[in-house]
């Protein structure tokens, strides 16, 4: 019997284009994953900032790092919902029929997740360069920022991919935006942990977006990054490892 | 009949959902080159032997043959060989007649994508709305392309599950032209379908699945023949197979 020559890249590829596309053609996406954020950094800086007291001089710059994780959060939905829709729909039993890598049409989202949100982030850092984002970080920092971003995105694509994976419906796949959104809203993202109430204060301080905006922050001002970066690391990994392995395991199960 | 001409081969076939038997030892074969018919009320398992057909789901037992290969032991030789289109339309909906047809086109690693994708848009008329999202394609025009996208890459065996449910009569004689096409172009095809016409229009053989069995499967003859045909006010009336298939799943023909 000839073996089958595998082409798990060359599939990934293509299904990357495809999710691609769902993600440049709905308006609704890039509003809530673009837009969105940015209007509320400029909301922030021109509107609020000068209530705010952040102990920054530049507020753009305590910003930025929150804004970039919730552009990400929020980008989960999506996700989910576009998961939701190929397993629903018989895409993923279309593809699985065929002669191609099983695993390619998960990892297809997976990537997608990565790269859209990789995009927007560069697109929200180059407004924020105009409205004066200044950062003395050297390359090296900068890939660790890079790097924990995409460790971050990964992590929440892994827990979006349940979701989208094990929903009946189409709001159930959605649902599991709201309590993501909500992670860099309590979270010393837009302002200090120590100006709000104590019970809400430990949650803030305890949750894994305050370590990984605290680290993003001292890394693009040079300063040292101390205990948070591993802290923010095991959160993020511990995080992914078990929404992986319980994707794939709804993956094999349903689709 | 040699090993050579049998496209598929089922043998005591069986699968339960958990507490909840479905097949309870199917039988039956498929010649190549003809179109197979498996009829059968709602629920009672026409799309699970689809699905274990096309490697989508396994069986509990039984020996199941597709184009020489046993579809547990080598399913990657199986897809390789066959096409599935499946009971709900399987199409992206946010991407083109032509896009969606590429992108098969792409997953099965063709030369020529584009070139094969616009032959079938021209064979199955719908070159005019080639360029437009399928969100805005009619239930016809889904299902066209649909069976379009089945036909990427050149299966010589095609499962196609309830085809013409749910479309409107004129959409329906379409799919079935394109059927018979493929017969004739020297194809196999496995299909179900609820509507008793319809297998008396296209198939060679024809088998009926209830209760987990074939209770009947042969030619359209042989089943009539199985009848003796009613005399009816002094004129000999001939059995409709509507009238077979009701009178073998007890229930009273409205007439
Ligand atoms: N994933 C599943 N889990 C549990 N039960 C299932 C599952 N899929 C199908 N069933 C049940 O198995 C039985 C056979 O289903 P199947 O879809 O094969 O029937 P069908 O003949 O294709 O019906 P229809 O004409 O409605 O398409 C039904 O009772 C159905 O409810
Ligand atoms: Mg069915």
């Amino acid at each position: 019997m000839e073996t089958i020559p595998s082409y798990f890249f060359t599939d990934l590829r293509v299904m990357l284009g495809r999710s691609m596309r769902h993600v440049f053609r709905s308006m609704d996406t890039i509003i809530t994953v673009t837009i969105m954020p940015i209007a509320l950094m400029l909301l922030f800086v021109y509107v609020l900032g000068g209530a705010i007291q952040s102990g920054a001089d530049n507020y753009v710059n305590y910003l930025l790092p929150g804004i970039m994780l919730m552009a990400i959060a929020n980008s989960m939905g999506y996700t989910s919902y576009r998961l939701f829709l190929d397993m629903q729909r018989g895409i993923f039993e279309r593809f699985h029929s065929m002669p191609i890598a099983r695993s390619a049409a998960l990892w297809g989202h997976v990537l997608t997740s990565l790269v859209s949100n990789s995009l927007s982030v560069i697109v929200i850092i180059l407004i924020a360069l105009l409205m004066g984002f200044r950062s003395s970080a050297g390359i090296f920092s900068w890939l660790a920022v890079a790097g924990i971003l995409a460790l971050f995105t990964l992590t929440l694509t892994w827990i979006a991919a349940i979701a989208g994976l094990s929903a009946k419906t189409v709001d159930g796949a959605a649902a599991i935006a709201y309590p993501i959104h909500f992670l860099p809203l309590i979270s010393s993202a837009f302002v200090p942990t120590k100006t709000m109430p104590r019970g809400v204060r430990i949650f803030a301080e305890n949750q894994p977006v305050t370590s990984i905006v605290d680290t993003i922050r001292s890394l693009l001002s040079n300063q040292p990054v101390g205990n948070d970066i591993w802290i923010a690391m095991a959160w993020c990994v511990g995080i992914m490892a078990v929404g992986y392995f319980f994707a794939m395991r709804v993956y094999k199960r349903r689709a | 009949m040699s090993q050579h001409e049998i496209a598929i081969s089922v043998h005591g076939l069986r699968k339960s959902y958990k507490d909840l038997p479905v097949l309870a030892g199917v039988d039956f074969q498929v010649e190549k080159g003809s179109i197979f018919a498996l009829l059968g009320p709602n629920g009672s398992g026409k799309t699970t032997i689809v699905k274990i057909l096309t490697t989508l789901l396994k069986p509990d037992s039984g020996q199941v043959w597709v184009n020489g290969f046993d579809v547990t032991a080598s399913p990657d030789h199986v897809r390789q060989s066959i096409s599935l289109t499946g009971q709900f339309a399987a199409v992206d909906e946010i991407l083109t007649g032509r896009e969606n047809l590429v992108l098969i086109a792409r997953l099965r690693h063709l030369q020529g994508p584009q070139q094969i994708a616009d032959d079938l848009l021209h064979r199955f008329g719908l070159t005019e709305a080639a360029n437009r999202k399928v969100s805005t394609y009619s239930g016809g025009m889904r299902r066209r392309l649909d069976i379009a996208m089945s036909l990427v890459g050149d299966s010589q065996l095609i499962f196609l599950d309830e085809p013409t449910t749910g479309l409107d009569p004129e959409a329906r004689i379409e799919v079935w032209k394109i059927v018979k096409e493929l017969a004739d172009s020297g194809k196999t095809v496995f299909l179900t379908t609820q509507y008793l016409d319809e297998a008396e229009q296209l198939a060679n053989r024809i088998a009926i699945l209830q209760e987990g069995k074939i209770i009947v499967s042969g030619t359209l003859e042989e089943l009539k023949k199985l009848f003796p045909p009613a005399k009816v006010e002094y004129i000999e009336k001939q059995l409709t197979l509507e009238e077979i298939f009701l009178s073998l799943v007890g229930k009273k023909a409205n007439n």
